[in-house]
């Protein structure tokens, strides 16, 4: 069991998202860098879609009641394991009573823990994630709080031989701030001017303070409309970037709605979700335009170096 | 009306099926048509369908299927159009306490349309509705078309907090909110069935293309519903 000392500024129970209910308005949830979750799962020798906690700008404090291996990836905020710093994308050894903390954030804005075995709180329609909007899944549908009690499996009888395992950066994904995100234009281009396409393809947008799981809002040059008409509210894919009429432009990500009605300018390569993921309010986005088919090839090595490089 | 169908990139991993551009039920009628023969079909790489108005979100995974394969097989299940799979007629009914605390905008329906709440309420019964989407917040369906005589304009300042249960007018379209959500419909009465149950498989009472049709009950049948 792992027991909330300090819960953090924003810490759900995430996995790689909850599938197949979103013709019931369901949204999928999951890790926002689903790649840094899937790595850090990998490292302690889960499946990636074992679940783990998304850690956001500021950690908690984690008493851990039994002996485990851990591993943290995507943003580094300062993990120390009793009181010591611990290096990110590599798995550690906690024995009982270890005390996980953070100093205070370097870089990014989410970090995964993931623990041998996974956190096992109950699946609810085949997933563990936590949905904020609805308020199911995860830990009762809601960030932790103190003196929460996380049940954890007890480790594999081989566990200790992933200790000291790592990912080399090169398998990581090219974080930073201010990143150029690769793009598919469309579905509905056709409802934007020339002008606001160039716009939107040639300058810089900020990430506002209005950004949370369900969509990050960008402050720029306005992508401006030429056709005044509705679009007719549509399904919303992973990334999709809509523009309502003030002509700011909104990246959807895991909590969105499952459907809606502002016309949709562009939506980001999956590979570069975990960039966007990793910025935080102040730093800029741009976007470039790619084909479905040159995004999918960056998407499967990005996903086949971590497989090759931390098999099953 | 009659467009021809487009297949576009959604993304690197969604294809979005447009069958038109407007809200009609001819037109949502060929999406769940084209669902249902995609639902036969156990395509690997095939993933979720998303239905809507007129279009269909369809993922896909890259690493077994590329745009155009995925793309493909989209357009394949439409030249079946023809074949005419009409999608089975299911009809659910759902019980309504109108007006009162549950319904604070029925007064403005009837006001908005010259007519008496009564009548809202008997035409809002009168018949069955199609519903088009299931979306936006756990199981909120939204159906057509509602009578003309009563259909009224989305709230300028959408509530914050509608509670589960609320029948809602917004335009031409009528729906039920199945969970607390934010809402900008005219609140016209609350239902006491359970439309969105964690514990059901699927957890949605209604799918997109189910029939629906309201009837009226008393505030002692709303209380007690449930109860028997």
């Amino acid at each position: 069991m792992i027991e909330v000392i300090k819960p953090g500024l924003l810490t759900t129970i995430q996995d790689q998202g909850r599938w197949g209910y979103q013709c019931y308005g369901v949204g999928i949830s999951g890790a926002l860098d689903s790649f840094a979750l899937a790595a850090a799962n990998r490292l302690v020798g889960n499946a990636e879609g074992a679940a783990g906690l998304e850690i956001t700008l500021q950690g908690p404090t984690l008493k851990f009641h039994r002996e485990t291996i851990l591993a943290l990836a995507g943003a580094d905020l300062g993990p120390k394991l009793n009181g010591n710093p611990i290096s990110h994308w590599t798995c550690h050894w906690a024995p009982e009573g270890s005390i996980l903390s953070f100093s205070g954030r370097k870089s990014g804005v989410r970090a995964y823990l993931a623990v041998s075995g996974g956190i096992d709180v109950p699946l609810v329609m085949g997933s563990r994630s936590t949905y904020l909007m609805g308020r199911f899944g995860g830990m009762e549908g809601r960030p932790l709080r103190t003196a929460d009690r996380l049940p954890i499996p007890k480790p594999k009888a081989n566990h200790r031989e992933s200790i000291g395992r790592e990912l080399p950066a090169e398998y990581r994904p090219p974080y930073g701030r201010n990143p150029e995100i690769r793009v598919i234009r469309g579905p509905f281009e056709e409802f934007f001017s020339d002008r606001g396409i160039t716009a939107f393809y040639s300058t810089e947008y900020s990430i506002t303070p209005q950004s949370d799981r369900m969509g990050y809002r960008l402050e720029g040059e306005p992508v401006s409309r030429k056709k005044s008409e509705e679009l007719i509210t549509c399904g919303l894919a992973q990334g999709t970037i809509q523009v309502p009429p003030n002509g700011q432009p909104i990246v959807l990500l895991a909590d969105r709605q499952t459907i809606g009605g502002y016309p949709i300018i562009a939506t980001a390569a999956h590979v570069d979700l975990p960039l966007i993921a990793q910025c935080a309010p102040g730093e800029k986005l741009r976007f470039r335009p790619v084909l479905p088919e040159e995004a999918q090839d960056a998407y499967r090595s990005l996903w086949s170096g971590l497989r090759s490089f931390l098999k099953d | 009306m009659t467009q021809a169908p487009r297949i576009l990139p959604a993304g690197d991993q969604a294809i979005l099926l447009e069958l038109g551009a407007e809200i009609d039920p001819a037109i949502n009628r060929r999406v769940h048509a084209w669902v249902r023969r995609a639902g036969h079909q156990k395509i690997p790489g095939i993933g979720e369908l998303i239905p809507s108005y007129c279009s269909v979100l369809i993922y896909y995974d890259p690493f077994l299927l590329s745009f155009s394969q995925a793309a493909q097989w989209v357009q394949s299940l439409l030249a079946d159009e023809a074949v005419g799979d009409e999608v089975p007629f299911v009809l659910k009914e759902v019980p309504v306490l109108y007006g009162g605390e549950f319904g604070p905008d029925l007064q403005f329906v009837a006001q908005h349309n010259t007519i008496s709440p009564e009548e809202v309420i008997r035409l809002h019964t009168s018949q069955t509705y199609l519903v088009y989407v299931v979306g936006f917040s756990p199981g909120f369906s939204a159906m057509g078309v509602v009578p003309p005589e009563i259909q009224a304009p989305r709230l300028a300042n959408p509530r914050t907090k509608v509670p589960a249960g609320s029948v809602g007018i917004g335009g031409k379209q009528t729906g039920i909110y199945a969970v607390e959500s934010p809402g900008g419909w005219q609140l016209i009465g609350r239902t006491p069935l359970l439309l969105f149950d964690l514990e059901k498989d699927p957890p949605s009472f209604f799918q997109a293309g189910d029939h629906c049709r309201f009837y009226a009950i008393t505030e002692r049948e709303f209380w007690d519903w449930g109860k028997k």
